[in-house]
C-alpha cells in the first residue's frame, strides 16, 4: 500500500485493520506451534468468553470516550451475576426476560451512582469508581452473607443458554451467547456512528468546551455512558453467572482492568473522544486468544502468559500511538503542500 | 491557627483524633503498644509504597504497578534463594528489578509521552507475570534467619525495621517535597507541564526520576513484605496499587496533580490504619472494611463542595 492510499483511510479504520491483520498472524502463528489448533473448538473456547469480556469493554469504551474510567465494573458483574442467580434461585420459574431486565437494571442502578457523583458532584471518575469499586464489592460480601450460588440450584435454561449453538458448522458454533453479544456490540457501533444523541460522546470527550459551546449538556452525556455502561455490565452478569454457573464474593474481581486492557488494545485513546466499540471487540479478542494460545504453547511454561499480555498491552500502545503521530505529521506536511500549491496557483 | 484549622490537614486531624478517641474508649486493648505497632506493621509495605505514590500524584501522573512491582521483587528474592544466590547480592538484584522496571515505566511515560495510566496498567499485567513466570504456582519459604528477624522482630525496642526505615523515609520524604528544589519542581510541573518546560525545568528527566525512585521503593517494600510474611508466592501484594492510591487521594492531593502535602498523606495513613484497627477490633470483617473506606474517600472529595464553609472546599482545591 503505497503513501497516498494510506493516508486516504482514517485512522479508525488502519486501526482495525491493523488489528485484524495482528489476529490473523497471530493465528498463523500459533497454527505452526500446536497441533490442531485451527479447529472449531478453539473459536467456540474464545467466542464464549468474549461474550462475557466483550460487553463490559464496550461500557468501559462509552466511558473512556467521554475521557472518564470505570475501575467499578469487575465489581458490578460479581454483584449482579450473585443478584441474578439468587432472585433465580429463590423463583425458579422467573420469565427469563424479567431475570435479564433485574441484571441489567441492577447494573444500570450502579452506573447511575457513579455518573451521578463524576457528572453532577464533579468528583474524577478514577475516584469515584476506585471507591465504588470497594463498595459494590463489600456490598456483595454483605448481600452473599457467606454462601455461594451453585449451578445444581440454577435451572437448566440458563445453564445451557451461552452454549445453545445457533449455527453449526461442523465443530464449530456460533452459539448464543456470542451472539447476543456480536449483536449488542453491532448496535453500540452503529449508534455510535449513525445516532447524534450518541455522537455527542465524541464532541464531549474530544472537546468538552467545544461540546459546551455547541450547547451538548455533557454532564448528561457523561451520565448516561456511566449508566450504559452499568448496564452492559449488569448484562455481562447474567451472561457470567449462565456460562459459570458458580458464582462467589470474588466473582468479576480483576474484569476493570482486563476492559481497560481490551478497550485500549483495540485503538480506543485514554484521553477519550477517538476509538470505537469494533476496536474494543477486536482488542477483546485478541486479548483473549493470546490468553488462551500461550497456555497450549508447549514451548512456554503457562506462567508466561501474563508477562506476554502486558508487554503486548505495551507495544500495541507504544505502535500505535507512534504510528498516529506519523500519520497527522504526514498529513499536516502534505495540506501544508496542498495550501503552497493553492497559493503559487493564484500569484 | 485558624486558618490552620480550616486546611484540608486540619479536617484530616479532627477527622483522626476522633476516631482515635473513639478506639480508646471503646477498645481497652487499642492504646497498647502492641496494638500500635501490630497496626503499623500489618501494611507496613503500603505505607512506604504511599510515600513515593504522592510524588507520583502531585506530579500529575499514576503507577498502577506497585502492587505488582512489590510482588516481582518479592519473587525474584525467592527465586535467587532458591538458586542459591547470596541473599545480601539477591537484595541488591532485586532492588535493580525494582529501578530497570521503574525505568521502563519512566521512559514510556516520559519520553513516549503514553498515559501512565495504560503504561502502568500494561506493566501491573506484566511485572506480576514476571513474577509468577519466576515462581509458578509454588511458594518459596525457609529464607534465612536474619533475613526473616528483619521482618519479624523488633530492631528498636519493640519497634520492628520496616516500621523505622518507614519513619525515615517520611522524614526525608517531607524534606524532598517540601523543602526542596526537587519537590518544587514537583508540584510545578504537576500543576502545569507546559509552564515547567518553559521555565527550563527538565520534565522528562524529572518523571524519569521519580518512576525509577517508585519502582525502587516499592521493590524494597516487596523485600520487606517477603520479610514479614517468611514466605514468598505468585500473588504477593495483589491488589496493593488500589489501597495505595485511595491513601495518598484521601490525604488531599488531587488525581490532577500539583497539590497534596505529605503532612496530609501523613494523617490519611493514620485515619485509614485507625479505622481499620478500630473495625477489626469490633469484629467488622476485612471486606466490609474496603467497603468504609471507599465511602470515606468519595466524603472526602465530595464533602468539602456540598457542605462545609466554602473556605473548607477551597482547602481541598488548592
Amino acid at each position: 500500500m503505497n503513501k497516498q492510499s494510506l493516508l486516504a483511510l482514517s485512522p479508525q479504520l488502519l486501526r482495525i485493520l491493523a488489528l485484524v491483520a495482528v489476529t490473523g498472524l497471530i493465528l498463523l502463528f500459533f497454527a505452526t506451534q500446536i497441533e490442531n489448533y485451527l479447529n472449531g473448538r478453539l473459536f467456540n473456547r474464545i467466542s464464549s468468553s468474549v461474550a462475557v469480556m466483550a460487553l463490559i469493554a464496550t461500557g468501559q469504551t462509552l466511558v473512556i470516550l467521554t475521557r472518564n474510567i470505570d475501575l467499578s465494573v469487575g465489581s458490578t458483574v460479581g454483584f449482579t451475576a450473585f443478584a441474578a442467580g439468587s432472585l433465580i434461585t429463590l423463583m425458579p420459574d422467573l420469565n427469563p426476560a424479567l431475570l435479564v431486565a433485574y441484571a441489567a437494571l441492577l447494573g444500570a442502578g450502579f452506573g447511575l451512582v457513579n455518573g451521578l457523583l463524576v457528572a453532577y458532584a464533579s468528583v474524577p471518575s478514577i475516584i469515584v469508581t476506585l471507591a465504588t469499586m470497594a463498595l459494590y464489592r463489600s456490598l456483595l460480601v454483605e448481600f452473599s452473607n457467606a454462601k455461594s450460588i451453585t449451578s445444581e440450584s440454577l435451572p437448566a435454561w440458563l445453564v445451557d443458554f451461552p452454549n445453545l449453538p445457533v449455527i453449526s458448522i461442523g465443530d464449530l458454533q456460533v452459539r448464543a451467547g456470542f451472539l447476543v453479544a456480536v449483536t449488542i456490540v453491532f448496535l453500540a457501533h452503529l449508534a455510535l456512528t449513525r445516532l447524534r444523541p450518541a455522537r455527542r460522546i465524541f464532541a464531549v470527550g474530544s472537546n468538552p468546551e467545544a461540546a459546551a459551546m455547541a450547547g451538548i449538556d455533557s454532564r448528561r452525556v457523561v451520565l448516561v455512558a456511566f449508566i450504559l455502561s452499568g448496564m452492559l455490565a449488569g448484562l455481562a452478569g447474567f451472561m457470567f453467572l449462565a456460562r459459570f454457573g458458580n458464582i462467589t464474593v470474588v466473582a468479576g474481581l480483576g474484569f476493570e482492568l482486563k476492559s481497560i486492557a481490551a478497550s485500549v488494545v483495540g485503538g480506543v485513546s485514554i484521553n477519550g473522544g477517538s476509538g470505537s466499540v469494533i476496536g474494543a471487540f477486536l482488542g477483546t479478542i485478541l486479548v483473549d486468544l493470546i490468553d488462551s494460545s500461550l497456555v497450549r504453547w508447549p514451548i512456554v511454561s503457562e506462567f508466561w502468559r501474563e508477562a506476554v499480555l502486558g508487554a503486548m498491552i505495551l507495544i500495541a500502545v507504544a505502535v500505535d500511538t507512534l504510528f498516529i503521530r506519523r500519520l497527522d505529521r504526514m498529513r499536516a506536511a502534505r495540506a501544508h503542500e496542498t495550501a503552497l500549491a493553492q497559493q503559487g496557483a493564484k500569484s | 491557627m485558624k486558618s490552620r484549622l480550616y486546611s484540608w490537614e486540619g479536617l484530616l486531624l479532627v477527622t483522626f483524633l476522633i476516631i482515635f478517641a473513639f478506639n480508646t474508649i471503646t477498645q481497652p486493648q487499642f492504646l497498647t503498644v502492641s496494638n500500635q505497632i501490630n497496626m503499623f506493621q500489618l501494611s507496613i509495605e503500603k505505607l512506604i509504597v504511599v510515600l513515593v505514590m504522592a510524588f507520583i500524584i502531585i506530579n500529575a501522573e499514576i503507577d498502577l504497578s506497585v502492587g505488582s512491582m512489590m510482588g516481582l521483587s518479592a519473587c525474584a528474592f525467592g527465586w535467587s534463594f532458591q538458586h542459591g544466590l547470596d541473599p545480601a547480592l539477591a537484595i541488591v538484584l532485586c532492588l535493580a528489578i525494582g529501578a530497570a522496571g521503574g525505568a521502563l515505566n519512566g521512559f514510556f511515560v516520559a519520553y513516549m509521552g503514553l498515559p501512565s495510566l495504560v503504561v502502568t496498567l500494561a506493566t501491573l499485567i506484566g511485572f506480576r507475570g514476571l513474577a509468577r513466570v519466576m515462581v509458578e504456582d509454588r511458594g518459596i519459604t525457609n529464607f534465612p534467619d536474619w533475613f526473616d528477624a528483619i521482618g519479624q522482630q523488633g530492631f528498636i525496642g519493640p519497634v520492628p525495621f520496616a516500621l523505622v526505615c518507614f519513619v525515615i523515609m517520611f522524614a526525608v520524604a517531607w524534606i524532598v517535597l517540601e523543602h526542596s528544589g526537587f519537590g518544587r519542581k514537583t508540584y510545578v510541573i504537576g500543576s502545569n507541564r507546559h509552564v515547567a518546560d518553559f521555565a527550563g525545568i527538565h520534565v522528562r528527566r524529572h518523571k524519569l526520576i521519580i518512576f525509577t525512585l517508585a519502582g525502587v521503593v516499592s521493590a524494597f517494600a516487596g523485600l520487606l513484605y517477603a520479610a514479614r510474611v517468611g514466605a514468598v508466592r505468585g500473588d504477593v501484594a495483589n491488589g496493593f496499587e488500589l489501597d495505595i492510591i485511595t491513601i495518598v487521594l484521601l490525604g488531599g492531593a488531587s488525581i490532577f496533580g500539583g497539590s497534596g502535602t505529605l503532612v496530609g498523606t501523613g494523617l490519611a495513613i493514620l485515619i485509614v490504619l485507625n479505622l481499620r484497627n478500630g473495625m477489626s477490633l469490633h469484629n467488622v470483617t476485612g471486606h466490609l472494611q474496603t467497603g468504609v473506606i471507599g465511602i470515606l474517600l468519595i466524603a472526602s472529595v465530595l464533602g468539602p463542595r456540598l457542605q462545609w464553609p466554602r473556605r473548607l472546599g477551597a482547602a481541598r482545591q488548592r
